[in-house]
C-alpha cells in the first residue's frame, strides 16, 4: 500500500498549475480530494510520475450567483456545497446530493471538480449536475472553454478533458429551493450507488432525469423525459426510465435488477419533486 | 459494597484514547534496532505451478539486502491442522505450485517498507495455470486435485451422510434445505505484524496475536528449536477474532528470516494482504433436515456439512466437528445426526472467527425450526417452546464427556419475547401486510446454546503485593481488546481492598509468564479470571497465615479490613491492623495458582430481530434487536455489554453484509474495504439488551463466557426476520447476506413459482 515514487508539485496560482499541466500533461495527475486518486496510487494501478496538487487553490473554491447561473469552483469541497445557503436558495438539489456522498470525511476533503473530472459511472455529482443540464468549464494552454455535461464523459472514466486542461469549474442554472429529488440506492450509507435517480426542475419548466451507474457514463433517462413532457403520469412514465440501457453486472446487482431499480427510484423520485 | 458486578471503567481506555496503543509495527524496541523489512511477493493466481523464479532484478533494486524463494528456505512445511490429511501441507514460501490467490512465494528484505513494495514488482514469477477448484462440489468430485499426492481433495472427514434408514419414519412432516453459512473475513482493525530478532542462541519474537505461549511453541517446532529458546512478546493487539491463534505462516518466515540474514526483521501486512492472506471463517455448505409431528414435536434432525478448508487444512477445517456437536441447540430433539466433509479448495485457508463452529450450529437449526414451524403452520415461538430442554434435564448429555450444564432456554426466549413485544410486533405486521404495505415488517427469533473455554478449562494467575502498596497481577490469559486489565484488577481488589489504580496487570510475555492458554473461545474470565480470584483468595490465606503471630490472634479470627488494605482480627474494633503492603515488606508475598474447572460452560440465549423489507426493492433494514445473553453472573456490565455490543453487529454484518467471493479462476472479489461489507454505525439499530444471569456450578462465581454470544444469537434472528417478512410472499429461505438483489430475486422467484 505504498505508491510508486512520484513528483509532486503545488502550484500557488491557477495560472502556475496550468502552466505545470500544459508541460508535464501526459504524464501528470491533478490532485485535488484525492479521495480516488490516493486508492489507485497505493494499490499502484496509477504510477504517474508528477502528482500537481490543486486543492488549495483559493481561485478554485468559489461558489457564487452570476447572472441565471452558479459558478462553483473546482476545488469547492463536497461540504462547502452542504452547507452553502446559496445553493440551498438557488439549486438545492446539488447540497441534497452532495450530503449522500462517502462520510464526513471524505465530503471534507473531496471536491466537485474532482468528482467531475473523475468520472466514475457510479459517482453521484456527475448525474446530479447532468440532471442540472450543467457545464464543465476547462481551462488549458489556449484559454478557457465550456462543454456543456451532456457532452463531456465518452465513457467509463473518461471525458473530452484533454491532457493539458485542467476542469476550473461547474455551472448550473438556478433551478431554486424546490422540484427536486435525489434516490441513492446503496447496501451501506456510505457506499457507492448500485443506482441513483437525480430529479430536477429546469427553469423552463422541463423535469429532467439522470441516472447513477446504469451505463458507463451517467446518461438521462429520456424516455421518462419525454413521457413527463407529453404528460404521462408519473408512474407511466418511471416505467420507461431503464429504455436504452445497459447497465453493468457486479457483485451488487444483475443488469435486470439495476433496470427494475432506476424504474422504482425514478418513480420515488419523481413524486418526491414534482406530484 | 463489593466491586463485582459494576460498571467500572476500563483502566485500558485512558492510553488508548490519548497516546494511542503501541501495536507491533509501533515498537521502537532496541532489540528492533536495524531491522530488515519483510515484503512478500504474494501469488495474484489460484492455482498454478511455478516454472521458474528470477530474482536478480529486485536483487539489484535500491535498499534491497536479500530476496529469498522456497529454494532458499529449509523450514519444513506443516500441516497447520494436524488430523488433516498428511500430504496437505503448507510451505512456508510456495514451492512448485501455488494454491490461492494470497500465497507467498517470495520474501523481498529491504532497509526500508517502500523499497520492499517497489522490489517486489521486480520479482519475475513465472506461473503455468492450473484449473482452479473454487466450489466445493468440484472439489469433491476431485477431478482436479490441489494435492495429487493426496489422492484426494478431502481434508477430513467425520460420520456417515446417511443417518440410517427410519430416522425420520415417524416423522409427519419432513422438511430438508441446503443452506450456506458464508464465508467471512474476520478483518480486524490492526492487521498482522511480527518483528522478530535473534540474538546469542535465542529468537526473540513481538506479534500481533491471542496466545503468546502456544505461538512460542508453534514457532519452536517450526523452527526446530528448544521452547526455552523462543521468547514471544505481544504488544497491544487490536483485535483478533479468532484469526489471530498460533504462529502464522508469516511469522514464522520472520523469525526464521531474523536468524538466517543476522538481523531483526520486521513485517506489517497491508489491509490488501490481510483479506487474502488472514484465515476466512465459516464457509460451512449445510443440508439440514428435520422431522416431527404437526402437535409441533420434533423428533429427529440431521446436519450434513461440506466445510471449505481453503487451500490449506489450518483450524476451519475442524471446526464443522464443533458444529455437529452443538447442532442440536437448546432442543430435546430425540434423534440427532451429525457428518461432515472438510475440502481444499483454492482460496484463502479458513480458521476461527467469532463463535468458530457453533454460529454455524445455532444457525442450521434455527433455521431449520422456522422451516419446521412453517411447514406445520405454527408460531415459530411455539414450536420452540414446545421442543426446548426443560430445566430438570440438566445437566443434558450431548456427548459421552459433554454436558449443557445450565439452562433456561424457556424462560430466556419468553423474556425477548416479551421485552419486543411479540403480540403487537406479529399485529402490526399482519396490519401491513393486509394493507399491501411495501415496506413489510419481518420479525426472527433465535434460541441459542453455546460452549464456552471449550478447549480447555484451566490458566493460571499470580498476584503479587510489593512493599509499596502496589500489586502485580500476571496471567496466561493475554487479551486482544477485552479488557483483561480492568477485569483483573477488579477481581483482585475486591479480595484485596487495594484500589484499582495501583494494580497492574501483566501478560502475554513469555518470559515472565511461561504458561498460558490465551484469548480465545470466549474463555478468559471463567478460567484466567477464575485463576486471579483464586490467587488473590490464596494470598489473603498467606497474609493471614503470617499476620496472626504479629497480631496475636487465631488465623479463623482474622478477615481483610478492605478500606485499608490490612489484615484485622474479626469483631474487635480497635484491634491492629496489618497493611498487605507492611506484610510483603517483611517477606515476599506472592502467590502463583492454577485453575481449572474441568469442563466447559454453556452460555444461552434468545434474540428477536425486527427488520423492515422495501418489498420493491428487496432491501432489509435491522430495525431492532432485543438480546438475552445469559453468560452468568457479570462481573462489569460496560465490558460484558461490550462484547455483546460487538458481537451482535458481527451477527448482523453476516446476516446483511459480509461475504467473501471467489470468481470461477478463484479470484477474490471482495478484498478491500472498499468491496467487502464491513458494517458501520448506520448499518446498525441501537441494541436492546436484556439481562438474565443464571450462574454456572463450573467456577465459584458462576461465570460463563460472553465474547462469541452476541455474534451467535443476533445473525440467525436476523436473517430468520428476513425470510419472515416475506415468507407470506412464498419466499422459505434466503442464504446470508440478505443483500438488496438476493432478496428481490426471492420475491421475483417466489412470485414466478406461485403463477
Amino acid at each position: 500500500m505504498i505508491p510508486v515514487a512520484f513528483d509532486y508539485q503545488r502550484p500557488q496560482t491557477l495560472d502556475e498549475a496550468v502552466a505545470l499541466l500544459a508541460t508535464r500533461g501526459e504524464d501528470a495527475t491533478v490532485l485535488a480530494g484525492g479521495h480516488s486518486l490516493l486508492p489507485v496510487m497505493k494499490l499502484r494501478m496509477a504510477a504517474p510520475e508528477l502528482v500537481i496538487d490543486i486543492g488549495r487553490l483559493a481561485e478554485l473554491r468559489h461558489l457564487r450567483v452570476e447572472g441565471d447561473e452558479i459558478a462553483i469552483g473546482a476545488a469547492t469541497r463536497y461540504r462547502d456545497l452542504v452547507t452553502s445557503t446559496v445553493l440551498a436558495a438557488e439549486c438545492a438539489l446539488l447540497p441534497a446530493v452532495a450530503a449522500t456522498v462517502g462520510d464526513p470525511q471524505v465530503r471534507h476533503r473531496g471536491t466537485l471538480g474532482g468528482a467531475i473530472a473523475h468520472g466514475d459511472p457510479a459517482g453521484d455529482m456527475p448525474a446530479a449536475i447532468l440532471a442540472l443540464d450543467g457545464t464543465v468549464v476547462l481551462q488549458g494552454p489556449n484559454g478557457r472553454r465550456s462543454v456543456p455535461v451532456a457532452e463531456f464523459y465518452t465513457g467509463l472514466f473518461s471525458t473530452v478533458r484533454e491532457p493539458d486542461e485542467l476542469v476550473v469549474e461547474i455551472r448550473v442554472p438556478r433551478t431554486g429551493a424546490t422540484g427536486w429529488a435525489y434516490e441513492k440506492f446503496t447496501r451501506r450509507s456510505n457506499d457507492w450507488a448500485i443506482v441513483a435517480v437525480a430529479v430536477a426542475t429546469m427553469p423552463s419548466g422541463a423535469v429532467n432525469v439522470a441516472m447513477v451507474n446504469m451505463a458507463g457514463t451517467p446518461i438521462r433517462a429520456t424516455a421518462t423525459e419525454a413521457a413527463l413532457a407529453e404528460g404521462k403520469s408519473i408512474v407511466d412514465a418511471a416505467a420507461l426510465a431503464a429504455e436504452g440501457t445497459n447497465p453493468p453486472a457486479d457483485t451488487h446487482g444483475t443488469p435486470e435488477y439495476r433496470r427494475h431499480l432506476a424504474q422504482v427510484l425514478t418513480r420515488r423520485a419523481l413524486q418526491t419533486a414534482i406530484a | 459494597m463489593s466491586i463485582l458486578g459494576t460498571r467500572v471503567h476500563r483502566v485500558e481506555d485512558p492510553a488508548f484514547l490519548t497516546k494511542g496503543g503501541t501495536y507491533t509495527d509501533d515498537l521502537t524496541d532496541e532489540r528492533l534496532a536495524g531491522a530488515l523489512h519483510l515484503t512478500l511477493v504474494r501469488s495474484p493466481i489460484a492455482h498454478a505451478t511455478i516454472t521458474s523464479i528470477d530474482t536478480s532484478a529486485a536483487k539489484q533494486a535500491p535498499g534491497v539486502v536479500a530476496v529469498l524463494t522456497a529454494a532458499d528456505c529449509d523450514l519444513e512445511p506443516v500441516l497447520v491442522f494436524d488430523r488433516a490429511n498428511k500430504k496437505m501441507v503448507r510451505p512456508y514460501l510456495a514451492t512448485d505450485r501455488v494454491r490461492f490467490v494470497g500465497e507467498p512465494v517470495a520474501a523481498v528484505l529491504t532497509e526500508h517498507p517502500y523499497q520492499g513494495e517497489d522490489a517486489a514488482e521486480l520479482v519475475d514469477v513465472d506461473y503455468d495455470p492450473l484449473p482452479a477448484v473454487v466450489d466445493v462440489e468440484a472439489a469433491l468430485n476431485g477431478e482436479v486435485l490441489l494435492f495429487p499426492e493426496a489422492g484426494t481433495n478431502v481434508a477430513t472427514a467425520k460420520g456417515s451422510a446417511d443417518p440410517g434408514a427410519g430416522f425420520f419414519a415417524d416423522c409427519e412432516v419432513v422438511v430438508t434445505k441446503q443452506i450456506l453459512n458464508q464465508r467471512v473475513a474476520p478483518a480486524p482493525l490492526e492487521t498482522r505484524a511480527a518483528a522478530a530478532a535473534w540474538d546469542d542462541g535465542r529468537y526473540t519474537v513481538f506479534c500481533s496475536n491471542q496466545n503468546a505461549q502456544g505461538t512460542r511453541d508453534d514457532l519452536a517446532e517450526r523452527l526446530g528449536v528448544d521452547v526455552a529458546d523462543v521468547h514471544v512478546i505481544l504488544p497491544d493487539v487490536g483485535g483478533g477474532f479468532g484469526a489471530k491463534i498460533g504462529a502464522d505462516p508469516e511469522y514464522v518466515l520472520v523469525a526464521w528470516l531474523a536468524r538466517r540474514l543476522g538481523r531483526p526483521v520486521r513485517w506489517s501486512e497491508s489491509r490488501s494482504e490481510n483479506m487474502t492472506g488472514l484465515v476466512h471463517g465459516r464457509a460451512q455448505h449445510q443440508t439440514i433436515t428435520i422431522g416431527g409431528d404437526r402437535d409441533g414435536t420434533v423428533k429427529a434432525y440431521q446436519l450434513k456439512i461440506v466445510g471449505e478448508a481453503g487451500a490449506y487444512p489450518a483450524f476451519g477445517a475442524a471446526l464443522p466437528n464443533l458444529t455437529g456437536m452443538m447442532a442440536r441447540g437448546t432442543y430435546d430433539i430425540a434423534r440427532k445426526h451429525s457428518s461432515y466433509v472438510s475440502v481444499v479448495t483454492n482460496t484463502t485457508p479458513t480458521g476461527a472467527y467469532r463463535g468458530a463452529g457453533r454460529p454455524e450450529a445455532t444457525q442450521a437449526i434455527e433455521r431449520a425450526m422456522d422451516l419446521f414451524a412453517r411447514a406445520i403452520g405454527m408460531d415459530p415461538a411455539d414450536v420452540r417452546r414446545k421442543n426446548f430442554i426443560a430445566p430438570e434435564q440438566f445437566p443434558y448429555e450431548i456427548t459421552d464427556e459433554i454436558s449443557y450444564d445450565t439452562g433456561e432456554y424457556a424462560k430466556a426466549l419468553d423474556l425477548a419475547l416479551r421485552s419486543a413485544g411479540y403480540e403487537q410486533l406479529r399485529a402490526e405486521q399482519a396490519r401491513r401486510r393486509e394493507r399491501g404495505d411495501t415496506k413489510l415488517l419481518g420479525i426472527g427469533l433465535s434460541s441459542y446454546v453455546e460452549i464456552t473455554a471449550g478447549g480447555g478449562a484451566s490458566e493460571n494467575g499470580s498476584v503479587e503485593v510489593h512493599p509499596d502498596g502496589t500489586v502485580t497481577v500476571l496471567t496466561g490469559s493475554s487479551p486482544h481488546g477485552q479488557g483483561h486489565a480492568t477485569a483483573w484488577a477488579m477481581l483482585a481488589h475486591e479480595q484485596l481492598g487495594i484500589p484499582m489504580e495501583k494494580i497492574t496487570v501483566r501478560h502475554g510475555d513469555t518470559d515472565q509468564i511461561p504458561e498460558g492458554a490465551g484469548t480465545m473461545g470466549s474463555r478468559s474470565l471463567q478460567t484466567g479470571g477464575i485463576a486471579v480470584h483464586k490467587a488473590a483468595g490464596e494470598l489473603v490465606e498467606l497474609a493471614k497465615q503470617r499476620a496472626a503471630d504479629l497480631l496475636e490472634a487465631d488465623v479463623a479470627d482474622l478477615v481483610v479490613d478492605k478500606d485499608v488494605a490490612a489484615i484485622t482480627v474479626a469483631g474487635v474494633p480497635s484491634a491492629r491492623k496489618i497493611t498487605f503492603a507492611e506484610l510483603a515488606a517483611q517477606e515476599q508475598l506472592r502467590v502463583h495458582t492454577e485453575w481449572d474447572a474441568g469442563k466447559a460452560t454453556f452460555p444461552f440465549g434468545a434474540h428477536v430481530a425486527v427488520v423492515e423489507v422495501d418489498a420493491e426493492t428487496g432491501k432489509a433494514a435491522v430495525q431492532r434487536i432485543w438480546a438475552v445473553d445469559d453468560a452468568g453472573p457479570v462481573l462489569n456490565p460496560l465490558l460484558f455489554d461490550g462484547q455483546r455490543h460487538g458481537g451482535i453487529a458481527q451477527g448482523i454484518a453476516q446476516a446483511m453484509l459480509e461475504e467473501v467471493t471467489y470468481d470461477e479462476d478463484g479470484q477474490p472479489l471482495a478484498a478491500s474495504f472498499a468491496d467487502y461489507g464491513i458494517p458501520s454505525a448506520a448499518e446498525l439499530p441501537s441494541f436492546d439488551l436484556v439481562g438474565m444471569e443464571t450462574p454456572t456450578d463450573a467456577n465459584p462465581l458462576g461465570y460463563k463466557g460472553i465474547g462469541e454470544a452476541g455474534t451467535i444469537g443476533s445473525c440467525p434472528a436476523v436473517q430468520n426476520a428476513v425470510i419472515d417478512a416475506v415468507a407470506h410472499l412464498g419466499v422459505d429461505h434466503i442464504d446470508m447476506p440478505l443483500t438488496p438483489v438476493r432478496v428481490w430475486t426471492a420475491i421475483q422467484q417466489a412470485a414466478g413459482g406461485a403463477k
